[in-house]
């Protein structure tokens, strides 16, 4: 019984910091509407500079001043970020704007590494909350007792703010209608500015306060963004009552989750958020957002199958790509067959996003699920390459029909937010269930079988699944079902008004991208001989949506393009550069203010402005 | 002179909503800008007002250009807009909704205080603390044009004050305008109700598919039957 006390106790200290987390996601989506990804980057930032300033001075002061000292300094630095960057994506799509904050996470990773160095760094003990207190018998650390109060502290005041002082009405006013503020003679601009701040600076100070609990440390920004994307996604988006609320459940829940099901305690997290999913879609305190301004993938010009000139230019590119096993060695076989394998995988999130409009923050849950079905038959049922090949798709099926069924009843950014979060519990299985999984040290020795077994019988394997699926997706485009997808992606209301179930539709096109991702992670699986629970993660999910991206999102299959460039771009970068994240980061946060069309989009606008090449490409 | 908008275009996308529209508003002057459904009535307003992005010709305040201003600049030189689908902000009381447009007084304009504003909206006085999605359509209405007086504008752009209102309200309604008149307020009013738009105007604008058909006193525009039915009847 005083065990539990404690534990719970320890639940609510948890839940401090992710509320503080939480509490200025909520605030900075509910006024400018983005969904910051980068605020995971910001708290650890935080963590970091309190380490450095905490050791710069001393006393209590120090480690109080260091503290605040630091959230100030990093929200200073969240000011200058909306200046530079947010304001030119404010009318964005969703997508876009969680792809570029994405991007500055991955460049601040590489800054934290050569600022700070690859080592945890444990920063000091709080002045005045050295000690433990006795709570039942058992020892309590006081930090954590001071934690707790903290939270409803700090949420008392943010109520205050928003309540009584001219700036927080302004805030929840613009909350509501942004041009209507502007109508009654509010700058909106600065408004945005100091909410992102005030925003950063929870988040920030979330960081820095955990310090006296855990080292700072590199993986701190994605796994505080997971956590925080669900208790905004149980809370509800905008409110700072729900974060609050979200975030002790969240942290009881880990806290007695470990209890419970020590090996997958993530999976009771994942049953509360479905569970109020299932009744309150906007999670407890959230509101229904309106339809997203921008369609993703909707386009004025008309999508049309492949010309007949076009067709045979195609069949002369395929006919040279077939011919490289003749001119290359092995090492850039291999560079071909991964390049083909994630050529499938993007071009199976294009048909959710694009065709869809359903931008998945999660594919490579399907893409790895893919991976360990193949791998799991092959080695732990012994079954021959032909069957495994294909129970890495089923598992992946399997796994998109649940995790689909869910995500499909949300939208715009909390269909991001969500199947990012389930993307993250298949990979904390993985990681996890080590009697099944290998856990960490994943699966080895997923040989090929002898028909494909050398690097140019495998090109070719990969090349003829590839082309096939690829073929199949594009074909699906243009069927009957394709339309209705597209017609419930353009108007709920419509395509329902003609007999089209939203749901329905979504679902079967998740449960198709899934499978065709788990196609491509089964034979990423042969390619390298083993499994690893990465193949889940983000970056994973992050290289196919900047593949689609890059290629165009406006276009039918610009992914297979995307792939190609970034995946070339991104084996080169690794051989040439230490600090490839900086470069990728940067090379996204680009592609998102620079050319939102991307590749293919951008050279489709000059061929139709070309006569000839118009004329050419309209032939029967 | 108050306002003087000359040879206004707009569009939204590829479509041109208006055409080389151009008028003039008197100081203490109500002006009427009458046209059916589609008009463009409520595009001339937002263009005057910033909210239309692609829009060009000349808009000239108090003597001063404003056509390349951004909204809330427009809004603090004492330009205030009443959009006609109410907009108020429904999660925040009626004080707050009142707090939002409060700007400074200013020179040449009349001042506005809440207690002069519940004199002017009885039913608001009631309400104070009452959320805005607690209020009827007429309590809403009046909330609008009270938030925007806060801000003791010299021009209010009212868009359709009377739409969908019990026609005991709309008598309000006149009576709160020409109140707002007597003040010294300047108006542009858009209506598609004739008989409204003549109690409380002093002149008539008449704009059809984006042009401008017709400018000239309500006293003449009433002895005026053939242009009443050619650009105002239904």
């Amino acid at each position: 019984m005083e065990f539990l006390v404690v534990q719970f106790l320890t639940g609510l200290a948890s839940a401090a910091s992710l509320f503080l987390a939480a509490s200025g996601l909520s605030i900075i989506f509910g006024v400018t509407r983005i969904v910051n990804f980068a605020h995971g980057a910001f708290y650890m930032l935080g963590a970091y500079v309190a380490v450095t300033l905490t050791e710069w001075w001393d006393g209590p002061l120090g480690f109080w001043g260091g503290v605040l000292v630091a959230a100030i300094a990093v929200a200073v630095l969240g000011a200058l970020t909306e200046v530079s960057l947010l304001r030119r994506i404010y009318r964005a799509p969703e997508l876009f704007q969680l792809l570029a904050t994405f991007g500055l996470t991955l460049m601040m990773q590489d800054i934290v590494l050569l600022v700070w160095g690859p080592v945890d760094l444990i920063g000091p003990r709080a002045p005045g909350f050295k000690g433990a207190v006795q709570i039942l018998g058992q020892q309590v650390p006081s930090y954590e007792l001071f934690l707790i109060v903290l939270g409803p502290a700090v949420l008392a005041v943010l109520w205050l703010l928003f309540h009584r002082t001219r700036w927080g009405v302004l805030v929840r006013a613009a909350t509501q209608d942004r041009d209507m503020v502007a109508a009654l003679g509010v700058n909106q601009k600065w408004l945005f500015t100091s909410v992102f701040a005030l925003g950063i600076f929870l988040a920030a100070l979330g960081g820095a306060l955990q310090l006296p609990r855990e080292a700072a440390s590199h993986n701190m920004d994605l796994r505080i963004i997971v956590e925080v994307f669900v208790v905004v996604v149980i809370g509800g988006l905008g409110s700072v009552t729900g974060a609050f609320l979200a975030a002790v459940i969240v942290s009881e829940l880990n806290a007695f989750g470990i209890l419970i099901l020590p090996k997958i305690s993530l999976v009771l997290v994942f049953i509360v958020m479905a569970a109020v999913l299932v009744v309150r879609p906007w999670g407890l305190l959230g509101r229904k957002e309106a339809a997203p301004r921008q369609v993703l993938g909707a386009t004025i010009h008309p999508w049309r199958p492949l010309s007949q000139p076009q067709r045979l230019a195609l069949a002369a590119v395929l006919a040279l790509a077939a011919c490289l096993p003749f001119v290359s060695g092995n090492y850039l076989l291999t560079v071909g067959s991964e390049i083909l394998i994630f050529i499938l995988f993007a071009q199976s999130l294009q048909l959710l996003m694009t065709v869809g409009g359903l931008a998945s923050f999660g594919h490579a849950a399907y893409f790895g699920l893919g991976s360990y079905g193949a791998a799991l038959a092959a080695k732990s049922l012994g079954l021959p390459m032909g069957i495994a090949l294909l129970a890495g798709p089923v598992l992946a099926l399997a796994g998109a029909f649940i995790f689909g069924w869910f995500s499909v009843r949300l939208a715009g950014v909390y269909f991001a937010m969500l199947t990012l979060a389930f993307a993250q519990i298949a990979w904390s299985i993985a990681f996890q269930w080590v009697d099944v999984t290998g856990g960490d040290n994943g699966i080895l020795g997923v040989w090929p079988a002898a028909l494909v077994g050398t690097p140019a019988r495998f090109y070719w394997f990969a090349f003829v699944v590839t082309v096939a699926g690829v073929f199949c997706l594009r074909a699906l485009t243009f069927s009957p079902f394709g339309y209705a997808l597209r017609a419930a992606r353009d108007s709920e209301l419509r395509a329902e008004a003609i007999g089209i179930d939203r749901r329905r539709v979504q679902l079967t096109a998740f449960m198709i991208a899934g499978s065709f991702a788990g196609i491509a992670g089964a034979l990423f699986a042969y390619l390298k001989g083993s499994v690893f629970p990465e193949t889940l993660a983000i970056p994973y999910s992050v290289d196919a949506l900047v593949m689609v991206l890059l290629g165009g999102v406006e276009t039918v299959s610009g992914a297979v393009v995307g792939a190609i460039v970034y995946k070339a771009l991104a084996i080169w970068l690794m051989s040439e550069t230490e600090m490839s994240k900086l470069v990728l980061g940067a090379v996204i946060v680009a592609i998102v203010v620079l050319s939102p069309k991307g590749i293919v989009g951008y050279l489709s606008d000059i061929a139709r402005r070309t006569p000839w090449l118009a004329a050419w490409s309209n032939k029967a | 002179m108050k306002l003087a908008v000359s040879n206004l275009e707009a569009r939204y996308g590829p479509a041109q909503i208006l055409f080389d529209v151009s008028f003039t508003v008197g100081d203490g002057e109500v002006v009427a800008l009458l046209g059916r459904n589609g008009a463009g009535k409520s595009t001339t307003l937002r263009s005057i007002i910033g909210l239309v992005a692609d829009r060009s010709g000349g808009i000239e305040f108090q003597g001063e250009d404003i056509s390349k201003l951004r909204t809330h600049e427009i809004a603090r030189r004492g330009l205030g807009w009443v959009p006609e689908d109410r907009r108020i902000f429904t999660e925040l009381t009626v004080l707050e909704n009142l707090e939002v447009g409060r700007q400074p007084p200013r020179a040449g304009a009349p001042t506005w205080t809440a207690d002069k504003l519940f004199a002017l909206f009885p039913n608001l006085a009631e309400m104070r603390q009452r959320l805005g999605d607690r209020m009827s359509g007429g309590e809403q209405q009046m909330l609008t044009i009270a938030r925007t007086l806060m801000g003791n504008p010299a021009l209010v752009l009212l868009d359709e004050p009377s739409e969908g209102l019990a026609p005991k309200i709309v008598e309000q309604m006149a009576a709160a305008i020409l109140a707002m008149k007597r003040e010294g307020l300047a108006l542009v009013i858009s209506e598609q109700n004739l008989r409204f738009a003549r109690l409380i105007s002093d002149r008539a604008v008449i704009i059809e598919k984006g042009r401008v058909r017709y400018a000239g006193t309500m006293a003449e525009l009433a002895a005026n039957p053939e242009i009443r039915d050619a650009y105002l009847a239904v």
